[in-house]
């Protein structure tokens, strides 16, 4: 059986069209839901169930205009939900007069630089800019400031939630820097490929929780979670992205397995992200999305699974016959020949048997540039 | 009219860089004079419980700032005195100076005042002592409804000296109104406003 896939611009409309009539069908359950059930009461369930399907309008009008803008639309919408979820982690977050430095750095110096070297494909610095720069200076900022009350605390704390906000869910846009043999020009369903199906697993959790959630999993950390909502909400999306393989470059069992790792992956980010915010007395972790919480509470999924979906893909595109550099994804030398020449080519890339297409360049093997 | 502009600028650019919530607990904002009365920790302070009133009672709300600081400066002395319509106190009283009759007046005006009775900005956690002068106010207008405001997070977000603010997102809790009850003690006075006052505080630590 051949089955022809649709160009890369097709395939977006394709699904973005997809997801509109989903929301039909939502919006009218909503409103069926409300004259039936509640008979236009208020009841505080169906409420919140319209509230919460009125902001994924919102979400989807959002994403449809940034993935048609194209990268760096992503780019910039990622940059933007890091800033929010970041402002949203800290501001329920223990800090001290001395941590106001370090939390500067944080906001308006590591965020924008950790997305423009994704927008410079500069992967090699990208994927230790927090992990190690951001993890040695920022706790020697807060030091020079000479309080130590909870120092370790807060120290760790400005840590996590950099790594969580900005290090974990930069990689759902560095799926763009990806250079994934047969599949030039196709990075951006990529990246829909794993929002659709991390987001589908937060919301069949939910309509399977409310429709025959019985056995709490743990009350103590999330009162809504349900071993029923978990089992019916993984399997249902792990179905939706084995369907959604032909948006990736995986065979369609790949895609049902990696499918299952990142929803796996997703809810247990939900479920540490709810631990943290038990511990800070807190239902939700803001109020800016209507019905759904803050924007963490939207993102604390994708945050856990993205950075192992993004490293999985990359590993994936090491086992074609082209040499890889930096597990697939590509390296700075592409750079080098648009002319924002900052080192010259690796020896991976000057060790280069024959040619090799990116974004548009030819690689010749031992080529030198500026 | 250029005032009105610049104080909805001033009010709108603060609540965009605070994405403030204002939560009224057990109570609403009433239009009768009420001494809002919170924590103080930056100079945005007052600032933000004015932009969180209804406008029209903002425009009947005056907050109640330090003359030394806000005199200092052509534009300093404009924006309190004719924007944010400031009533001022010398932090250093002389002799002949009234400080609670200068703040009685708005309350006899049917105006409303915002208070930060700690006298001075914290720079740690918690409360400082409450000067007294809040006491002596319910005194001489025993009528007047106290109304405990805690301001969550902008302390963290500009603090004293501090240039740049931390986008953090900043809340007020009002609670519930208190006034001097007969034969109330200053101590205790004092003491019922600040465990009023502490008690809003959104996250304990």
């Amino acid at each position: 059986m051949i089955i022809k896939i649709p160009d890369p611009q097709t395939t977006l409309v394709l699904i973005f069209s997809a997801l509109a009539g989903l929301l039909f069908i939502a919006s009218a359950i909503g409103a069926a839901l409300r004259w039936r059930l509640a008979r236009g009461q208020a009841n505080p369930v169906i409420d919140n169930l319209i509230a919460r399907i009125n902001a994924w309008w919102v979400m989807v009008i959002l994403f449809a205009l940034t993935f048609w803008i194209g990268n760096t639309g992503v780019i910039l919408l990622f940059a933007f939900i890091s800033f929010q979820a970041l402002r949203e982690f800290i501001s329920v977050t223990y800090t001290r007069r001395g941590d106001y430095r370090a939390l500067l750095w944080c906001f308006f110096f590591f965020l924008p630089l950790q997305y423009w070297l994704i927008a410079t494909h500069w992967y090699g610095l990208f994927a230790i800019l927090i992990p190690v720069y951001a993890f040695l200076l920022l706790p020697i900022s807060a030091a020079l400031c000479a309080d130590t009350t909870r120092f370790l605390e807060r120290a760790a704390k400005v840590q996590w939630g950099l790594m969580i906000c900005v290090y974990c869910l930069s990689y759902v846009p560095a799926l763009l820097m990806l250079n994934i043999p047969g599949f030039s020009g196709r990075n951006l369903q990529l990246a829909l490929f794993l929002v659709i199906t991390v987001q589908t697993s937060d919301v069949c959790q939910y309509i399977w929780g409310k429709l025959c959630g019985k056995h709490k999993l743990a009350p103590e950390i999330s009162p809504s979670k349900t071993l029923e909502g978990l089992v019916g909400g993984v399997l249902t999306s792990t179905a939706v992205g084995a369907a959604l393989w032909w948006m990736t470059p995986f065979a369609p069992w790949q895609a049902a397995l990696i499918a299952l790792i990142i929803n796996m992956l997703g809810f247990f980010g939900g479920f540490v992200l709810s631990a943290i915010k038990r511990d800070r007395g807190l239902k939700d972790w803001g109020s800016m999305i209507e019905g759904h919480g803050g924007i963490l509470d939207r993102v604390d999924s994708l945050s856990f699974s993205a950075p192992i979906f993004s490293i999985s893909c990359g590993t994936g595109g090491e086992h074609e016959s082209v040499p890889q550099v930096g597990h697939g994804f590509t390296c700075r030398a592409s750079g080098v020949c648009r002319g924002t020449a900052r080192r010259a080519p690796t020896p991976a890339y000057k060790a280069m048997p024959g040619l090799r297409e990116t974004k548009g360049v030819t690689f010749v093997k031992n080529l030198e540039c500026g | 009219m250029l005032e009105k502009l610049l104080a909805s600028a001033f009010c709108r650019a603060i609540k965009l860089m605070t994405g403030v919530r204002a939560l009224w607990r057990e109570n609403q904002p009433k239009a009768q004079p009420t001494v809002y009365f919170a924590n103080h920790r930056s100079h945005g302070d007052f600032l933000l419980i004015w932009a969180c009133l209804p406008s029209a009672l903002r425009a009947r709300t005056r907050p109640v700032a330090a003359a030394d600081y806000w005199l200092r400066g052509a534009f300093r002395h404009y924006l309190i005195e004719r924007v944010f319509r400031g009533v001022l106190l010398d932090r250093h009283i002389k002799r002949g100076d009234d400080p609670i009759a200068v703040m009685g007046a708005p309350l006899l005006a049917g105006e409303s005042l915002i208070l930060f009775p700690e006298g001075t900005r914290n720079q740690e956690d918690g409360l400082l002592p409450f000067k007294s002068g809040i006491h002596h106010l319910a005194e001489a207008h025993p009528q007047t409804e106290f109304v405990p405001v805690w301001i969550e997070n902008l302390g963290r977000a500009m603090p004293k000296g501090g240039l740049i603010p931390v986008p953090l997102l900043c809340s007020l809790t009002f609670g519930a109104p208190l006034t001097l009850l007969p034969d109330e003690r200053r101590a205790d006075f004092l003491a019922r406003c600040r465990t009023a006052l502490l008690a809003l505080a959104a996250l304990s630590d």
